[in-house]
């Protein structure tokens, strides 16, 4: 178990330098090179718990289909390196508070659900295939379907502001 | 570590399987090169490369050579880190694409150990979804070359390319949903299976693969998958009379090999997946019991052996002379072994079935090569938008339909 956990700390590594260079780089490929190197130790982790078809699908959806659009549209856009202006002297004191919130809360949470997470990776109802699709097509059907309504509304939006540009 | 790396025996047994694959990978690579200008030469009556060595057998290593020692300029304004990253991201993930392709059933027993043929444990259950996963990968290198380069030619080369590959990856994924459907796994061992023979059919060999059911589903795959590789006639990121060489203009030497020998080795792994997926692996296409079809090997193997002998005597130069005879024999002979030895034969039936498809795949990418003229922007995006998906999705759903028919009205 050890080893399992050295490969847990590298990948975990990877994703917290890959994140925060994602925040450092300025130019926005260079970021979302960042990016992509996060989604890909995320997926390594999800390995590492078993969760196979997760791992897979984190790599095509997110490192593939989504960040190849970003980086396309980096592209398109011939985004130049970003340019440092006078930081806002508000923005400081309020982003700390914020950032410590937010950890303060993840990490409560991860506290709480502890036991349950560690459950679920055991059970192994996550790492089938088949436990998945029934858990999104039996059990959670209704926010699945709800969500899929959404993605619908969002590729409806885009497509009328294009629409509204060229008229 | 046992989940992930085994013991340390099989630790070792998987590396030097890596370097072997490795070695046969960049070895057929580079004869694929030579089988395409051959090929292509004969297509436009041509000879193809006959300097380097008997037939031209040496070109490949000639090039190879060539890559190594010409120079290798980095032009002014690149981003380095991107310029440098792009070539191996693509060599990488396309050697890596071809670890997961299983290349035999049984398990050679050699030290003590059940030795698989290819490089993935054989219960690796998301094979067709790892192998998605890094071709949706694959894009970044040919992305990233574009942009790094900081030239004209090259950006327009990758934009095109990542545009192609996101319209046609859609195409790609959705056109095998129907033979997941069929077999109810990802496993591509259990695919491969899925067609063989069943108990009580023992005798169907090529009825049962799944390119009859999924004639469809083939027509959309292999063609989403020539436009992933980037081949003729979808290999507009590299249209030279538009856009000079597209997205490795920039690259030169080894740098540009590292492009060249990530477009081979993909044709290789798409090549394979073809075979998988639809024309049933490993298994032959004649009924089990033509017991007489496992010489076939022989059959061929012998014959060919034999004509290379007789045309080495007829070579010109006197390295052919030699070196074609020689091969001739060893061709022959080993033709032979497979009769005298029983067990062999029966082992690399297997093999030789799917290497077999391999190269008839192979050939019919450069056959289209020396065939087909390019497709115009807009008719790759109209055909991959308006044809491919939606009939790779009327697929999907005519394919749902039929096994659920079948589970409420079929025969039992």
């Amino acid at each position: 178990m050890t080893e399992a956990l050295l490969v847990f700390f590298v990948l975990a590594a990877l994703a917290v330098i890959g994140a925060v260079s994602l925040i450092l780089q300025k130019h926005p490929i260079h970021s979302a090179l960042s990016l992509i190197v996060v989604m890909v130790a995320l997926a390594g982790l999800y390995l590492l718990m078993g969760a196979e078809f997760v791992a897979a699908v984190q790599i095509i959806v997110y490192g593939g289909a989504i960040m190849v659009l970003f980086v396309f549209v980096i592209m398109l856009l011939n985004a130049g390196a970003e340019e440092r202006t006078s930081l806002s002297k508000m923005a400081g004191p309020p982003g700390l508070l914020l950032v410590a919130a937010l950890a303060a809360f993840v990490a409560a949470t991860i506290a709480r659900s502890g036991a349950s997470v560690q459950a679920a990776a055991q059970t192994g109802a996550l790492s089938s295939t088949k436990g998945i699709s029934e858990m999104i097509f039996k059990d959670f059907v209704y926010p699945f379907e709800l969500t899929s309504i959404l993605i619908l509304v969002a590729i409806l939006g885009a497509m009328v502001l294009a629409q509204r540009e060229k008229s | 570590m046992h989940f992930l790396f085994g013991t340390r025996d099989e630790l070792f047994i998987t590396i030097a399987k890596i370097v072997i694959l490795l070695f046969i990978v960049l070895t057929v690579n580079a004869y694929l090169t030579w089988f395409e200008r051959k090929v292509v030469a004969h297509i436009q009556s041509r000879w193809g490369p006959h300097r380097v060595g008997p037939h031209g057998l040496l070109q490949p290593l000639a090039d190879g050579v060539k890559f190594f020692f010409k120079e290798d300029p980095t032009p002014a304004g690149v981003d380095k880190f991107v310029y440098f990253l792009a070539p191996l991201l693509a060599l990488a993930l396309a050697l890596t694409s071809i670890a997961i392709i299983p290349f035999g059933p049984e398990p050679v027993r050699l030290f003590g150990h059940d030795i698989y043929l290819g490089i993935a444990p054989p219960n690796l259950n998301i094979g067709i979804l790892a192998l998605f996963a890094i071709t949706a990968l694959g894009v970044y290198g040919v992305v990233l070359a574009g942009w790094a380069s900081n030239s004209k030619y090259p950006l327009l080369g990758g934009l095109r390319s990542s545009a192609q590959m996101i319209s046609y990856e859609l195409a790609l994924t959705l056109s095998v949903v129907g033979v997941l459907l069929m077999a109810g796994t990802f496993n591509l061992r259990d695919i491969i299976n899925a067609q063989a023979p069943l108990a009580g059919h023992p005798d169907h060999g090529i009825i049962g693969w799944n390119i009859w059911p999924q004639i469809l589903g083939f027509f959309c795959f292999f063609t989403a998958a020539v436009a992933e590789t980037n081949r003729v006639p979808f290999d507009l990121p590299e249209a030279e009379q538009e856009l000079v060489a597209g997205f490795h203009t920039e690259y030169a030497s080894f740098k540009f090999a590292m492009f060249f020998i990530a477009e081979y080795t993909s044709m290789i792994t798409v090549s394979c997946l073809a075979t998988i997926m639809f024309f049933g692996g490993w298994l032959s296409p004649f009924p089990a019991s033509w017991t007489l079809t496992h010489y076939l090997p022989s059959v061929i193997l012998i014959p060919f052996g034999l004509w290379v002998i007789m045309d080495g005597f007829r070579y010109e130069t006197v390295l052919g002379r030699l070196v074609l005879p020689a091969a001739g024999t060893v061709v022959t002979a080993l033709g032979l072994a497979f009769i005298v030895f029983p067990h062999v034969n029966a082992f690399i039936q297997a093999p030789f079935w799917f290497l077999s498809k391999v190269l008839l795949f192979l050939f019919v990418y450069v056959w289209m090569r020396g065939t087909l003229p390019r497709f115009r922007y807009d008719q790759l995006m109209a055909f991959g938008w308006k044809l491919l998906l939606p009939v790779a999705l009327a697929n999907v759903a005519l394919t749902s339909f039929v096994i659920l028919a079948k589970m409420q009205w079929g025969a039992k």
